[in-house]
């Protein structure tokens, strides 16, 4: 047995597999220091992890469009992040005439309704222009070139809104009745962080509804296990693909706006970064798995939060919080070199009920 | 199911809407009104106006084409619903414009470019001409496609060649200021602002005659000569070429000189990608990370800023390249397992960790932070310091030259082959009895290296290195370049720094769009011609496996039925 | 298709090659040179003006325009900055007329912010002989690649808005002879943040955040420094990157050291959230939070919504500038570009052309016909020697490193809903 392992293990696994535990190691040490030295309190701890819970809620919907999309035509769709950003940076305008109307402070409700309509629509028709301009007739091609596209695509529609709406900042309203936070026991409770939370936990469910309850879902996971054999049941594959896109994107565009409601300023280049640590997070999880994508969400989002004060502070790192994203690409790094099937497993089909 | 008449309508319908909204589109963008100050034709055809018919004369083409089985009346028809569809559209917007604040939500929806929608008219009469403009730009589309096709393809390339030279008027005049006896011919083509209306004429005719002309063959034979004297003519030629390339900057001058060098260095980066992606099918995204490596490897070895070693441009060079190299390695080794997207991410990673890394406090002493390092050597040969444009021009052309050579070498050699066969097939290539391992890495170390060189020619021209500039972005440049240029294939790497490096500095109103443009034409490009614009004949192959496998038997058909 | 490439890239070098036969071997000439102009016909021989000059002479035809260009940053996320300067240059030229009879031909380039950007705009303009002098830049990354170009070609630059110090430091290898600026440098900027801060606000303990640009870290540092000479002490220095948004993290850090104010000299939209946060950060509701000039702009109170009541930032004093500045500036701004002024330094861009004209003025030789010599040398010398010119932000005068600014540094207050924001010290 021993010798089978010999065989199997070559010395770039070993150098790799050596890296990846030191850097384990010197994270552990560096939660270790921080937590002794006792700088941050528990309220401190506590108020990071919500806001990490949060943002996770927010990288789960975005998650979810990676995670359908790459079950299905197995592709990374780059320009999801321009999806994610197209909605919210529409549908500021809708918020910004609502406030100079009076309406949005009279009726917030409502209005935080309507806007978070009008940026899913965008973010859907974003997607599904998308799948038929640019992903459908590459269809068959080798893989480099549908990705490729999506790259090209990425920077077209980030410049293309660039374009339309200008490079400046805008900002959504405040909300009156989002402000402020709720004390339990000592602890503070953010209200928004309340709302995005169980508004991303209540879209989640719904999507997985949809994926597992549904005609229309079953096809979806019968196309990405296998897509000829579908098309033989008599599924109708491009609508499937059409519909994942427009789940995809849908679930984008709510994503943005809860984005928004947490960070109220927009601009073109907001989608980037939050993509990828979407990415991330479908990876984290296990991509093609809905539920997956939440949980890794989730846990990338919390990890983030309070990586760098957790581990880089104890290490004496100057000016530790500069490299929040790093923590982010080391996790987008370890994850798919040491785990890439993700925490949950693969497959969108095999999701258990 | 539908009527043949009904679906035609429609098609024309369809497309016209589609043509509308690209209009639009470039509109609201604000590449029409950035255009509108360049003249195509002198007075006559700005080129803000040209991007507004655009999509109808093409799309009308096209329709009309489809619509092949009707008759020519009732194709020039489509046409010229297509236009006027489009031009209502454009029209539509500019009324909601009147009464609604376009402006608030879509910056670009000004004045000026109300301006240029209705030819500077008043409403009415601008709007009235705007859909006649549209409707006739429709038309001629149409008829076009009544053409043969060589008499269409003749056409359509003049038109090409007529916007180019107009563009490129500007660098007309620097080169004509020069040479005194062509002025006459440059006035008589050129205006103020783009080309005279007889200049147009002329070219449009010249041009498409000698396309038709030549368009008589659809395959070109190659002369067959002699090794001996194929030889000698390939000796000249490569004499020629590095006779001129010799002597571009004291001809140039220092502002192309500026271009040349930014071209030279995306050529370098540009052939250490194309032999990681293009040769070895593997997508690097976080390619600026080697780019990166290698200027701030020259910086900490040459700066006496950061103060720990004080050597010279060439004796830290093969230091900058030797740790770029290695960085190649380490970046190699993880992924060896992964494939296509997962690769991408990976490395993507990689390059921000890199910027991030170089960028932050924490490495500040060893790496300058972001206020980078300053005071970098730059290389000297005995006392002469090639420090401005036109010098280290020569420097980029050396390592151009030795980095293009090395490629061209590797691409025929044992291991090119290993490359192209892992890009191909990597099972199938492993079952052959190819290393993996061994020869991915080694794509990674010479990419790298390559990238390496780059950098540090950069950090010498600049004298100083900032991280704020490795940013993704680069990496998208080069990527682009080759993409477009020809994946796998030296020259379409050079093609394709000329046009996406080049054309920006030349065409200065392109550059606030250079980012879109670069996307749309990568996404253009996989969908018509993923094999580049100079591709590489292998890669061609590879792509467009059934075409060509349906077009060999077309002659062997022919052949029968002519013996018959 | 390769044909068509290979023909092309063949006729363009050919043609490049052939201009070299004919014609010495002059620099690229002004593209925007009208084809219309005929060339003069040769003189006879006029009193012949003898170019004394050091560095060189610039000869202005009779009927040319004198040629000014301008290095500033005009598109992308930092164009506010420089077309706000172009615009006042503008305005300047405007309200100056023709310099000695001629014309002034403006044109110029856009420097992005960064030194990649700087210098292929800076070569550009130093390779064209017909320029007299250049506006800019904008960024000081900008300036570092650029100046040594255009100080190596002869000409005179004038920034409105530079303002790290070792631009203008003595034995500084940034700093160039032919350099100016209207612009304060930052050492100042950073001193009267502390003094406000340290005397004005009574506050005794701060912390810093960048956002690792140079400009807000040499700010930082500068900011830091003085404050602990003055006897303060610095509890925290944190960083983030400038496209960051949650910035809960950085401020629990800075939190922990119990800071009374927060200085952070960065941009928007990151110190939008940093404001907001800083409110919902335990420990740090009572903070002072301070920014500086890269956050006075109307953006601020539209990113930052309520949470913008009571924050301060440093600026050059707009109300130090002299009356002229709202009695005519800002309402020609507005006629000529239909706005208010949408950043800081247009009034130093205004100085700075009123400067370079007035230089112009003074050492030209003018000749029979109208012709204009300008003596490169002679102008740098008129510029350094420069004393108490009467300009729009104040009375200047160009030190012999190239600082001819008359810096006064306030500090405003930021109120829901208004722009600008109230002047609260000195």
């Amino acid at each position: 047995m021993l010798r089978n392992w010999r065989q199997r293990i070559t010395l770039t696994d070993v150098v790799i597999w050596a890296i990846g535990l030191s850097i384990l190691v010197v994270v552990v040490i560096g939660a270790i220091a921080t937590l002794r030295s006792g700088k941050y309190a528990l309220e401190t701890w506590f108020d990071l992890s919500m806001s990490g819970l949060a943002l996770g809620g927010v990288y789960a919907l975005i998650a979810l469009g990676y995670t359908l999309v790459y079950g299905i035509l197995k592709m990374i769709n780059f320009a999801h992040s321009e999806v994610f950003m197209s909605g919210p940076f529409t549908a500021v305008f809708l918020a910004e005439a609502l406030k100079r109307s009076g309406f949005f402070d009279s009726n917030p409700v409502v209005s935080l309704l309507l806007v978070t309509l009008v940026s899913a629509l965008v973010s859907c028709g974003i997607a599904v222009l998308l799948e038929r301009i640019a992903y459908r007739p590459l269809r068959g091609a080798p893989r480099l070139v549908p990705l490729i596209t999506a790259i090209g695509a990425s920077f077209f529609l980030q410049y293309f809104f660039r374009g339309l709406y200008g490079s400046g900042i805008r900002a959504y309203p405040n909300i009156p009745i989002l402000e402020g936070f709720w004390s339990v026991g000592g602890l503070r409770v953010f209200r928004t962080d309340v709302v995005i939370i169980i508004s991303a936990f209540l879209m989640m469910l719904v999507l997985y509804g949809i994926v597992q309850k549904t005609k229309m879902g079953k096809a979806m996971r019968a196309v990405s296990e296998d897509k000829e054999v579908a098309a033989l049941m008599g599924i109708d594959v491009d609508r499937v693909i059409v519909v994942t896109f427009a789940l995809g994107g849908l679930s984008a565009g709510v994503a943005g706006v809860l984005y928004a409601l947490a960070f109220p300023v927009v601009n073109f280049y907001m989608g980037f970064i939050p993509g990828i640590k979407a990415f991330t997070a479908a990876v984290l999880g296990g991509i093609g798995n809905v539920p997956g994508a939440f949980l890794g969400a989730m846990v990338l989002g919390v990890v983030e939060s309070l990586g760098p004060n957790l581990f880089l502070d104890g290490l004496g790192i100057p000016s530790a919080n500069q490299l929040k994203d790093l923590v982010a690409f080391v996790i987008l790094v370890f994850i798919l070199i040491f785990r890439p099937t993700g925490i949950l497993g693969e497959r969108l089909a095999q999701a258990k009920a | 199911m539908a009527h043949p008449d009904r679906s035609t309508w429609r098609q024309a319908l369809n497309a016209g809407l589609v043509a509308g909204i690209v209009s639009l589109l470039l509109s609201l963008v604000g590449m029409v009104e950035a255009f509108e100050a360049r003249d195509i034709i002198f007075e006559l055809v700005p080129m803000g106006q040209l991007l507004l018919v655009l999509a109808p004369f093409v799309l009308a083409v096209s329709t009309a084409r489809k619509a092949a089985d009707r008759s020519p009346l009732a194709r020039l028809a489509v046409g010229l619903l297509l236009g006027l569809v489009c031009g209502a559209l454009l029209v539509a917007v500019r009324l909601i414009g009147e009464a609604v604040n376009l402006r608030s939500v879509f910056i670009n929806a000004s004045p000026t470019l109300y301006d240029i929608l209705g030819f500077g008219m008043a409403l009415v009469p601008g709007m009235l001409l705007r859909l006649a403009v549209s409707a006739v730009a429709g038309l001629v589309g149409a008829s076009l496609a009544l053409l043969s096709d060589r008499l269409r393809g003749a056409v359509m390339q003049a038109i090409i060649w007529l916007v180019l030279l107009g563009l490129l008027r500007d660098l007309m005049v620097i080169v004509v200021d020069r040479w005194g006896p062509i002025r006459p011919v440059f006035r008589w083509l050129f205006a103020t602002r783009g080309l005279t209306i007889v200049g147009a004429v002329a070219v449009f005719v010249v041009i498409a005659a000698l396309v038709y002309l030549r368009g008589g063959k659809k395959t070109t034979k190659i002369a067959i000569r002699p090794p001996k004297q194929q030889r000698v003519v390939n000796l000249i030629t490569i004499g020629v070429i590095v006779v001129i390339l010799l002597l571009l900057p004291p001809v140039l001058g220092t502002f192309f000189s500026q271009v040349l060098d930014s071209v030279g260095l995306y050529i370098l980066m540009g052939l250490g990608l194309n032999i990681v992606v293009g040769f070895a099918g593997l997508l690097d995204l976080g390619y600026v990370a080697f780019y990166a490596i290698g200027a701030y490897t020259m910086g900490v070895f040459t700066s006496p800023e950061l103060g720990f070693f004080n050597l010279t441009w060439f004796q830290a060079l093969p230091v900058a390249l030797i740790v770029s190299a290695f960085a190649g390695l380490i970046l190699g080794l993880p992924v060896l397992k992964m494939r296509g997207d997962y690769l991408a991410i990976v490395t993507l990673g990689f390059g921000e960790i890199v910027r991030l890394l170089a960028l932050s406090d924490w490495l500040r002493p060893w790496l300058g932070g972001s206020q980078g390092i300053q005071r970098i050597a730059q290389p000297t040969i005995g006392s002469l310091v090639l420090g401005n444009q036109m010098q280290l021009y020569y420097v980029f052309l050396a390592g151009c030259a030795i980095v293009a050579f090395v490629a061209w070498r590797l691409k025929d050699s044992r291991l090119g082959r290993a490359w192209m066969a892992i890009r191909e097939d990597e099972d199938v290539a492993v079952a052959m009895g190819i290393p993996p391992v061994a020869t991915k890495l080694m794509a990674f170390a010479v990419g790298a290296t390559f990238s390496g060189l780059g950098g540090s020619i950069l950090a010498a021209q600049l004298t100083s290195v900032y991280a704020h500039s490795m940013t993704f972005i680069v990496s998208i440049n080069v990527l682009s370049l080759i993409i477009i240029g020809g994946m796998g294939s030296i020259p379409g790497v050079i093609v394709g720094a000329l046009a996406l490096i080049g054309l920006p500095e030349l065409l200065r109103e392109f550059a606030e769009f250079r980012y879109l443009v670069y996307g749309a034409a990568l996404v253009g490009m996989m969908l018509m011609r993923p094999e580049g614009l100079w591709p590489e004949e292998r890669r061609r192959l590879e792509l467009h496996e059934e075409e060509l496998l349906a077009e060999s038997a077309e002659p062997a058909a022919a052949a029968e039925a002519a013996a018959n | 298709m390769k044909r068509t490439l290979t023909a092309l890239s063949v006729l363009m070098v050919l043609s490049l090659l052939l201009a070299a036969c004919g014609g010495a071997a002059t620099e690229a000439p002004v593209v925007e040179e009208p084809m219309a102009t005929e060339e003069a016909p040769v003189v006879e021989e006029p009193a012949a003006f003898e170019c004394t000059d050091a560095i060189g002479c610039v000869t202005v035809g009779p009927d040319e325009p004198i040629h000014v260009a301008y290095l500033l940053v005009i598109s992308g996320s930092n164009e506010t900055l420089g077309v706000d300067s172009r615009n006042g240059a503008e305005i300047a030229l405007a309200d100056h007329g023709p310099v000695l009879g001629h014309e002034v031909l403006f044109t110029g380039e856009d420097g992005g912010c960064s030194a990649e950007g700087g210098q292929p705009a800076g070569a550009r303009l130093a390779a064209d002989p017909t320029i007299v002098g250049v506006i800019g830049t904008s960024c000081s990354s900008e300036a570092r690649a650029a100046i040594p170009l255009i100080s190596a070609a002869g000409m005179v630059m004038i920034s409105p808005s530079n303002t790290a110090p070792d631009l203008t430091l003595p034995g500084n290898e940034n700093q160039w002879p032919g350099y100016f600026r209207t612009a304060h440098s930052d050492l100042i900027q950073g001193a009267a943040a502390a003094d406000f801060a340290y005397n004005f606000l009574g506050v005794r303990a701060i912390a810093t955040i960048h956002d690792g640009s140079l400009y807000a870290e040499k700010l930082v540092e500068v900011f830091r420094d003085a404050f602990v000479a003055l006897g303060g002490t610095v509890t925290g220095e944190g960083a983030v990157q400038p496209d960051q948004t949650d910035m809960s993290a950085v401020l629990a850090e800075i939190a922990t050291g119990a800071p009374e104010l927060i200085y952070y000299p960065i941009f928007m939209p990151a110190g939008a959230f940093i404001t907001r946060q800083a409110l919902e950060t335990a420990g740090l509701e009572e903070t002072h939070l301070m920014g500086a000039d890269g956050l006075f702009s109307p953006d601020v109170v539209e990113g930052t919504g309520d949470a913008v009541e009571g924050f301060y930032v440093s600026s050059p004093d707009l109300t130090a500038f002299g009356d002229a500045y709202m009695a005519d500036f800002v309402p020609k701004y507005l006629e000529m570009f239909g706005t208010e002024p949408i950043s800081i330094f247009h009034a130093h861009a205004y100085d700075a052309i009123g400067l370079l004209l007035t230089a112009i003025e003074g050492v030209a030789v003018v000749d029979a016909d109208g012709t204009l010599h300008i003596g490169r040398q002679a102008l740098r010398d008129f510029l350094y020697s420069v004393e108490e010119y009467p300009g729009l932000t104040g009375s200047l005068t160009c030190s012999e490193y190239g600082d001819c600014a008359d810096p006064v540094i306030a500090v405003y207050q930021y109120h829901v809903g208004e722009y600008p924001p109230e002047r609260i010290w000195p």
